[in-house]
């Protein structure tokens, strides 16, 4: 309920986007580098041409009204489309200096060292929580129980879980809240380490005080890693994320990129008037 | 919401409880009438079944008593009626077609919804469920004819040499027998299995496989350890309705089991099923024999009718879940 | 990424991250071995599948084609002796047997199963949850039961076996597959449908016969069809009660023949020409049974176009 007074009131959100660290952080070089980025369903563009780079360890958001591609593009990042046939992913990305879809790296191995957090909560059903959150790990090969544990310790306080859940990890996911099955989500995540963490409007299906307290998760896990969301809400953009890509639906109905930059600057001085449009409108 | 609050009103009205608007029609009395008259012979005809089969049975219980049941000798002949020959065979036939059936069926539904290309999803699950078509008694002339001259001269020597001779594949081979009962019991079943693992398998949420995929899993990883253990529950209710069909399945068992009441040795053995015996000596017998085979048919309403039940509790409850 | 950050102490997660791809690396290839050979032994079992399907329609067509003829469709058998041992027969008789105990079981397990569906489908009580259970047991019972049950009321009443002795266990092989698509169709029905004509003023019955009916159609159409498909193919009920006759009757309450009842017999022969028209009979009736079956999706599919 508190949430529709910060709603109301965008000075309030849009101001205290202060940073100290990322400063520091654009002189490291780009953990991703999207290249005239494409994805296509069966011949038709559903995004088009997007380059921009993402910065290490710090928040980059993407944003823009239903239909932008915002998702279709967070997830050829991962190489998720490959699970559709006729989905086809066009330009350059590149991981480090490792071009995704060069062949190079096969997409299992990217997976493990980019995460995903999904719009609802998927954790598996019938696994414990200590079996959900070493998953990923014993999907890649790991076996060593000792890393195994201080892998899914360090990712439970990470997520902000260990003190709830500590004595009970033998129990199933599906006993969590929504927002514990989320934050279990995000510790299953980040216990293979990865360098990139994507999340696909991570809070959508949460209630405010949940949403709460996975803003809060980004902002200190970006010291371990770096943070690629999409988010419908403008406020969410703005409180959590350092950079900002502002997505917008073509005249073809294909998603385009129409700003990106640092999100004082989208939220506050952008340079595109179909940006202003967008975040005036959500605001006024 | 809406929709479920209106269709309660519906089903108030329907049975004219909501008085006011619509009072209750005299002359919809029949029609109130006439859908439980119907409920009601359905209903009255399967109790008339289940006494009579009870009660066809009752004069071999009253003089054999629970030596039907354990009785190791099945000769109508010398008036011997201990079925546990035929309950053996049931069960061993029942089990080896389900080991045979249940992998394959299993992996043929993951194919068809995880590996084929969409066109031709449509026309193979067609095919599969084309299997289920096919009368028992072809299945049986198939298995008389084709699979026990293959069986003998071929399948057998091979599986007898794989353990030397030794259990389960020993004895003397002449192609008929358990392990041909149970081979064309497992073709017969595997159109059920498919058909509702199919189901349960394609009802587990896209979001949790893209969630193992996302972790680094690779597909058989994914189908492993996250699709198949959600689908579980539907599964083991498929295995259950297709050993519920295997339990109960007749005319081609009696065709290719050699239909020979002895405790099996082997899988080569030749046997009889509760279901066969029925079939085979039904015709001819009379008296305390007759009897003897409603004791049969009795044990195996009982033994099919409480699997059957199972299948049903454990594909609902796996349906819902998803739902 | 790790290059920059080399300066730092080291960081137990850096040194994880590091342990943890290299583990990944090094097992990648075993991994996507293992993933397609699991592929591969998944694609084998479809393949396995569709064998026994392949064998019995080649077997068949092979078996079963040469046989077939406007007279042994016709004709009624005729025994083979040691003199006459090619004896060339038809299937008259079992044609009209099959025909008669199977038309006249689904014209009395038709309109029943539609009765005990819409009580079901319209009734929400414990009664009709029990009834639905017990319906739905009685569809996976080995049909052979029902030859018992129909054995013990009708032939031993009768003191005669029969064709009716045979309906009476079909009609009850029949209702509760044709009950369960009366229900699944009739529960499909909008209830907004069956709303309108209760404003209308129409009765119960009136809705029912009018309205709900009339759209749930093409799934009642495929329970019928797919149940008839069912009970042409069964034999072990009718083994017991039928008694067998090699004349053409169409008399219901003699003996009579049966399609796959002259399969089973015919298979025990030891003469070569009765195998051989097994085989024949064994396409009809195949063939018989893919007409119901796909004549049920076929009519479904236009019923349901016209509908729109």
């Amino acid at each position: 309920m508190s949430m529709t007074q910060d709603e109301l009131n965008p000075t309030r959100d849009t101001e205290p986007i202060t940073n100290g660290q990322s400063a520091v952080s654009t002189l490291t070089p780009p953990a991703m580098r999207l290249e005239n980025v494409s994805v296509s369903f069966n011949g038709r563009t559903a995004v088009r041409d997007c380059t921009f780079n993402v910065a290490s360890n710090r928040v980059t958001s993407l944003i823009g009204p239903s239909g932008s591609g915002k998702t279709t593009l967070l997830r050829s990042l991962n190489r998720l489309h490959d699970l559709t046939r006729s989905a086809k992913v066009e330009g350059k990305i590149m991981l480090g200096d490792i071009d995704i879809y060069g062949g190079s790296l096969p997409p299992t191995l990217l997976r493990s060292r980019i995460g995903m957090v999904f719009q609802r909560p998927n954790p598996f059903p019938t696994m414990s929580i200590y079996d959900n959150v070493v998953s990923g790990l014993r999907f890649n090969g790991i076996k060593k129980k000792a890393l195994l544990d201080e892998a899914a310790e360090s990712a439970l306080i990470s997520a902000a879980l260990w003190d709830s859940v500590s004595s009970r990890l033998k129990a199933h996911g599906s006993t969590l809240s929504g927002g514990e099955q989320q934050r279990l989500c995000i510790a299953r995540a980040l216990a293979v380490e990865p360098e990139i963490l994507l999340m696909d409007e991570p809070t959508s299906s949460l209630d405010p005080i949940s949403t709460q307290r996975i803003e809060e998760l980004m902002v200190e896990l970006k010291n371990r890693v770096t943070i690629i969301i999409v988010t419908h809400n403008m406020q969410q953009a703005a409180r959590v994320s350092d950079d900002c890509a502002f997505l917008l639906m073509g005249e073809d109905r294909a998603g385009e990129l129409i700003e990106f930059g640092p999100t004082t600057k989208i939220f506050n001085d952008p340079s595109d008037p179909r940006t202003l449009d967008y975040i005036q409108g959500r605001f006024g | 919401m809406t929709e479920e609050s209106s269709s309660t009103k519906t089903r108030l009205l329907s049975r004219g409880l909501t008085g006011g608007i619509h009072p209750p029609v005299k002359s919809d009395l029949g029609y109130w009438l006439s859908i439980r008259a119907g409920a009601l012979i359905f209903g009255a005809a399967i109790v008339l079944f289940v006494w009579s089969i009870l009660h066809q049975s009752l004069s071999a219980w009253t003089s054999h008593g629970i030596h039907i049941l354990t009785g190791t000798v099945w000769s109508p002949s010398t008036s011997n009626y201990g079925a546990l020959p035929l309950i053996l065979a049931t069960l061993i036939t029942t089990a080896v077609a389900l080991l045979v059936a249940v992998p394959i069926g299993l992996g043929t539904s993951l194919t068809i919804i995880f590996f084929l290309p969409q066109r031709l999803k449509t026309p193979i699950t067609s095919l599969v469920e084309l299997l289920a078509a096919v009368p028992s008694v072809v299945y049986g002339l198939w298995g008389l004819f084709v699979l026990v001259p293959w069986m003998n001269t071929t399948i057998e020597p091979k599986l007898a040499s794989i353990t030397g001779g030794g259990f389960p594949f020993n004895g003397a081979t002449n192609g008929f027998g358990l392990l041909l009962a149970s081979i064309v019991l497992s073709v017969m079943i595997l159109p059920t299995i498919v058909a509702i693992s199919r189901d349960v398998i394609a009802a587990v949420p896209h979001e949790q496989i893209e969630g193992a995929l996302s972790l680094g899993a690779t597909k058989s990883q994914t189908l492993l350890k996250v699709v198949l253990p959600e689908a579980r529950t539907g599964i083991f209710g498929a295995i259950t309705l297709g050993a519920g069909r295997a339990l109960g399945e007749t005319i081609a068992v009696a065709m290719v089991i050699g239909s020979n009441p002895q405790i099996p040795k082997s899988l080569f053995s030749t046997g009889a099923t509760l279901s066969s015996t029925i079939a085979t000596e039904f015709g001819e017998a009379s008296g305390a024999q007759l009897a003897a085979l409603g004791a049969l048919a009795l044990i195996l309403m009982v033994i099919t009718a409480s699997v059957n039940a199972g299948a049903r509790t454990l594909t609902r409850r796996a349906l819902r879940g998803h739902a | 990424m790790t290059d920059v950050l080399m300066d730092l102490p080291p960081d137990p997660i850096l040194e994880r991250r590091r342990v943890i791809q290299e583990t990944a690396s090094k097992k990648i290839g075993r991994r996507q071995l293992n993933s397609r050979i699991l592929s591969g032994v998944f694609g084998l079992t479809l393949v396995l599948s569709l064998i026994p399907l392949v064998s019995v329609l080649a077997t068949l067509i092979k078996r079963g084609v040469g046989v077939i003829s406007w007279g042994f469709l016709t004709h009624d058998p005729i025994q083979p002796t040691l003199i006459n041992q090619n004896a060339v027969g038809g299937i008259g008789n079992a044609m009209v047997g099959s025909l008669v105990v199977d038309g006249i079981a689904a014209l009395v397990a038709v309109p029943l199963a539609i009765l005990i569906g819409l009580y079901l489908a319209e009734t929400e009580s414990r009664t009709a949850n029990f009834m639905r259970a017990i319906t739905e047991i009685m569809t996976g019972l080995p049909s052979i039961l029902l030859g018992v049950f129909a054995y013990i009321y009708i032939v031993l009443t009768m003191k005669a076996y029969s064709g009716f002795a045979a309906i009476v266990a079909i009609t009850f092989l029949m209702v509760p597959v044709i009950t369960k698509a009366a229900e699944t169709a009739i529960r499909g029905v909008p209830h907004t449908l069956r709303e309108a004509g209760l404003a209308l003023g129409a009765r119960n019955s009136k809705v029912s016969r009018g309205v709900i009916l009339p759209v749930a159609a093409p799934g009642l159409i495929t329970g019928v069809l797919l149940s008839l498909a069912r009970a042409v193919g069964e034999t072990a009920p009718i083994l017991l009660v039928i008694g067998i006759s090699g004349r053409t009757d169409w008399n219901p309450f003699h003996q009579m023949s049966a399609l796959p009842l002259d399969i089973y017999q015919d298979s025990a022969s030891g003469y070569a020409s009765q195998q051989q028209e097994a085989w024949g009979i064994a396409l009809v009736l195949v063939v018989a049974v893919l007409v119901l079956s796909l004549g049920s999706r076929f009519v479904a599919a236009r019923m349901r176009r016209e509908q729109r």
